[in-house]
């Protein structure tokens, strides 16, 4: 059903990234309300080299399954999204996220993630961030069930 | 395949839908007494009190935990054994009015994030070996008897008619209820209660409630058990978990529960207020990690659960064929993993409790059943696990689908698969040398691969037929024995020697011919032969890890010390070695899995507060396994003639097993044993199997020996005063009933060591009294 569906998801220029990390701070104070930024932030600026890489939820969706009571949904915008109400805190989905996009802060149990409402991209004052529009068939992912290596 | 990302409400199972009139079920109930109860927090594990049933006087009561039971048992199965200890007597039989039907948690048990935190550790005095046998559970009743604020259930006594007893963590009550017209069958009576008690109709709120119930088989056989429920949000049913070992499900029903029901108000990531819930989380993603990466290179246990074993233990010569009389078999390739992993639902998290990445419960959906009251229908199943595939290589059932009949109606019926499949593999064996025929088994053709007849066995129990060989075979393979010597029908030694049971319990699994420690790890145990004390098979036969006698008595003192840890804590052992980190194989004792070992350290720091370390994790096992040997001395048992087991577990029991396996035997009797070859060749097969037999009869005594003198006990297997205090025991009423017992055993001349040792060979100790200096 939703196969046929679009989400939108983060795109990053790295040339354009100066490291100031306004986008964390945005990001945090949507979740905790804070100006921390850091563990506090689902997306997540880090320095390479001389260069800046972007960790961040691609919505591929493959946490969904791992969920055993259902508070990962994927939103009727595309977004996969954690109920923290209905969540208990197993950090399964922490644990088999492959890019390591689904956070966990300490301030409270239940893991958080990027629900791609934009606010990193406002705040973002070197334009170093966009939110394109992707297919979900094209980037959708299935957690490992199957038999052998 | 089923793809994933399918949301709940989408997911279909295909299975046959009921529809059932709850209310008047419910109306038919008359309410019996009712407690209410402070709702009370948990603080870092614990509940703080223990809940208390007898339904002879219809009376609940709460009780306290101290802290010196917390310091002296830890929790789950410790709390099991001194709330036992406290009620029972040592003449209490399984269907005594005092004895206790017992459900704890542990202080560990309901944390979401380490995978295998939701067990239910269960006590009894069992029918089939008339003393205390504990069962490990998955399922919700565990956590959720914990949330609703108590770390055990103790029942005692027998109510008149058939009850339910409610825990309702919502509004703080416990109530005992009549319960006529519900179902007796698990798979029915579970979705029933879930529906009839959850407080809204939706799949969280039948999420919410926890079903502990048995079913027409444990009514009519000693084979009872209790299963476990876990709702399903997904595939919208109840699921099942069986605390399968000992007969628990037929004291259930003895005691006429029909049910027992666990409602919460609610389930978080941190209802029991652990310590340091970073901690947990930190440890926890890191072995979600690590299941993510390794487990499809190691176990599969995603993909198919245990069944990975069946393969494994085919082509090691483990697998147990036609009652354990072969390790392997031509067909054995149709039951192996890849076949069951067709037929099981794939995407779904499939753990018993939440957060369990393990997921080795599998199901298959949909299932057409072939025989019996349900014939027609369709159903989940929850399994096959490679104990239930085992029982049917042993009974030469080469169908995945009859093993998942198999499968369905021992679990409805509320029987356990192993007793079941092992007891029958015995009397298939029995049927093929005549001792049994059909007139002898009521009709019914049990030989080797007959599946209708199996689950016409299976049906007739349910139904309570009172045909003598039902009746009989029913209880066991024990009552079998003996009822089958006394008509005559056979030879005693055969049918001592090819019956797998030892204290009275059926044999798990696994062909433990060419392991001497693993004999021990089945032998020499508290309940009887089951691998959840030791599984040594691979260290000792396939990589001679643990050559001396010392070696196997070291094995067989820490790992069932280490294994009976989780069931103090209510945790499941599977994730300790069934993923093992990828540099295990380079540390000191990849046995133990170090790591892992370490992640418990942290958890139960994390949970309790308490800072322990590895050892102190050994010492909480000592204290309650030793306490548990010491009520079995207490009722009459635990000593050395209590640990014999079978014959066909340690050696050839017919010259057939002889001969498929001839190159193996004569080169051990030139080997181990000192014949020439020329001898050997000369030798009948009769004869060199009775060389065999004595050899191997004399190995398993010298193990004993060693074993009994590792583990602190005297040389009759009984814990002493010294070493129980040295536990930090003081209880007067054991210490000096220890003590009269080995003065009873000193008179009788049984402290002495059971090996026949030669002057070469050296006994554990020459101090005749070792025991008394530890």
């Amino acid at each position: 059903m939703v196969d046929q569906k679009t989400v939108k998801i983060l795109k990053f220029n790295a040339n354009n990234c100066n490291g100031c990390k306004e986008c964390e701070k945005a990001c945090s104070q949507v979740h905790f309300k804070t100006n921390d930024g850091g563990e506090h932030s689902a997306i997540r600026i880090l320095k390479k080299n001389n260069s800046y890489e972007m960790s961040v939820c691609d919505q591929r969706g493959l946490c969904l399954d791992m969920c055993p009571v259902g508070a990962l949904q994927r939103k009727k915008n595309g977004v996969v999204w954690l109920d923290k109400n209905i969540c208990i805190g197993c950090q399964a989905c922490v644990g088999f996220c492959p890019i390591n996009a689904m956070r966990k802060a300490k301030s409270r149990i239940e893991p958080f993630k990027c629900i791609g409402c934009g606010a990193c991209v406002r705040a973002c004052p070197k334009k170093a961030l966009e939110l394109v529009e992707v297919k979900i068939s094209d980037i959708k992912q299935v957690v490992y069930h199957k038999q052998g290596a | 395949m089923v793809e994933g990302q399918i949301t709940i409400e989408q997911y279909q199972t295909g299975n046959t839908k009921h529809k059932w009139d709850i209310k008047k079920l419910r109306s038919s109930h008359k309410k019996l007494v009712k407690h209410m109860y402070q709702k009370g927090k948990i603080d870092k594990g614990y509940a703080n009190r223990t809940l208390y049933i007898n339904l002879s006087k219809s009376e609940i009561r709460e009780k306290k935990v101290t802290e010196d039971m917390k310091k002296l048992f830890t929790g789950g199965r410790g709390f099991g054994l001194k709330l036992l200890w406290d009620s029972i007597k040592p003449s209490t039989r399984w269907d005594s009015d005092e004895n206790e039907l017992i459900i704890t948690t542990g202080p560990l048990c309901g944390i979401t994030q380490y995978p295998g935190s939701g067990k239910s550790l269960c006590l009894t005095i069992s029918p089939s070996t008339d003393i205390i046998c504990d069962s490990n559970v998955g399922g919700f009743f565990g956590p959720y008897l914990k949330f609703c604020g108590f770390d055990a259930l103790e029942i005692q006594g027998k109510a008149k008619k058939d009850v339910i007893i409610v825990i309702d963590g919502e509004s703080g009550s416990v109530s005992i209820e009549t319960a006529p017209e519900e179902e007796v069958n698990s798979h029915i009576l579970a979705e029933q209660l879930t529906h009839m008690f959850s407080s809204e109709d939706s799949e969280k709120s039948r999420q919410k409630i926890s079903i502990v119930s048995a079913g027409k088989g444990a009514e009519n056989s000693y084979w009872g058990c209790m299963n476990f429920s876990f709702w399903d949000i997904r595939r919208k049913t109840p699921r099942l978990k069986q605390a399968g070992r000992g007969g628990l499900g037929t004291v259930l029903r003895d005691k006429n529960i029909k049910a027992i029901v666990a409602k919460v108000e609610k389930v978080d990531g941190i209802l029991n207020n652990p310590a340091d819930p970073e901690t947990l989380a930190k440890v926890g993603t890191k072995i979600h990690r690590e299941i993510r990466d390794l487990d499809r290179f190691q176990c599969n246990m995603r993909a198919v659960g245990t069944v990975h074993l069946v393969e494994i233990m085919d082509e090691y010569d483990l697998l147990p064929t036609e009652n354990y009389r072969f390790g392997t078999f031509p067909k054995a390739n149709k039951i192996h993993s890849p076949e069951f992993y067709k037929l099981f639902t794939k995407v779904i998290p499939d753990g018993c409790w939440h957060g369990c990445t393990m997921a080795c419960a599998k199901t298959v959906d949909g299932f057409t059943i072939r025989t019996g009251p349900y014939k027609g229908q369709k159903v989940t199943v929850d399994g096959p696990e490679y104990e239930t595939c085992g029982c049917g290589a042993n009974m030469s059932l080469w169908d995945p689908l009859w093993i998942l009949e198999l499968n369905f109606y021992c679990d409805t019926y509320g029987i356990d698969t192993i007793s079941t499949g092992t007891a029958i593999a015995f009397y298939m064996e029995m049927y093929e040398y005549g001792i049994l025929n059909k007139e002898r088994c009521g009709g019914i053709e049990l030989c080797f691969g007959n599946a209708e007849a199996v689950m016409e066995f299976i049906h007739k129990i349910a139904r309570g037929d009172k045909d003598e060989f039902i009746q009989t075979a029913s209880k066991g393979i024990r009552r079998t024995k003996d009822w089958l010597i006394s008509k005559g029908w056979g030879d005693t030694q055969l049918i001592e020697d090819a019956g797998m049971e030892s204290k009275g319990l059926e044999y798990s699994e696994y062909v433990t011919k060419e392991s001497l420690a693993m004999q021990g790890g089945y032998g020499l145990t508290l309940k009887g032969p089951q691998h959840d004390e030791a599984w040594l098979i691979f260290m000792d036969m396939v990589n001679n890890a643990i050559p001396t006698f010392a070696d196997k008595a070291e094995a067989l003192h820490y790992f069932p010390m280490w294994r009976t840890w989780f069931g103090l804590n209510g945790l499941c052992k599977l994730p300790w070695n069934d993923v093992e980190p990828a540099n295990n194989a380079e540390t000191d004792e990849p046995a133990k899995v170090p790591e892992h070992v370490q992640n418990y350290v942290e958890l139960f720091y994390a949970v309790t507060g308490k800072k322990v370390d590895n050892s102190e994790l050994i010492l909480q096992s000592e204290r309650c396994y030793n306490w548990q040997r010491a009520m079995n001395v207490w009722m009459g048992r635990g000593r050395r003639k209590d640990d014999w087991i079978p014959y066909r577990s340690m050696g050839p029991v017919t010259e057939m097993e002889y001969i498929s396996r001839k190159e193996r035997y004569d080169t051990q009797l030139i080997e181990k044993l000192g014949l020439t070859k020329k001898q050997v060749a000369d030798m009948k097969v009769t004869e060199k199997m009775n060389v065999l037999y004595d050899y191997r009869q004399d190995q398993y005594q010298k193990l004993a020996d060693a074993v009994y003198y590792r583990r602190g006990w005297t040389h009759n297997g009984v814990p002493t005063p010294q070493k129980m205090k040295k536990l930090g025991f003081t209880d007067k009423k054991m210490l000096d009933m220890l003590q009269n017992k080995i003065n009873e055993d000193e008179k009788n001349n049984l402290n002495k060591w059971g090996g026949k040792y030669k002057k070469i060979e050296k006994t554990p100790s020459n101090d005749p009294q070792y025991w008394t200096k530890w």
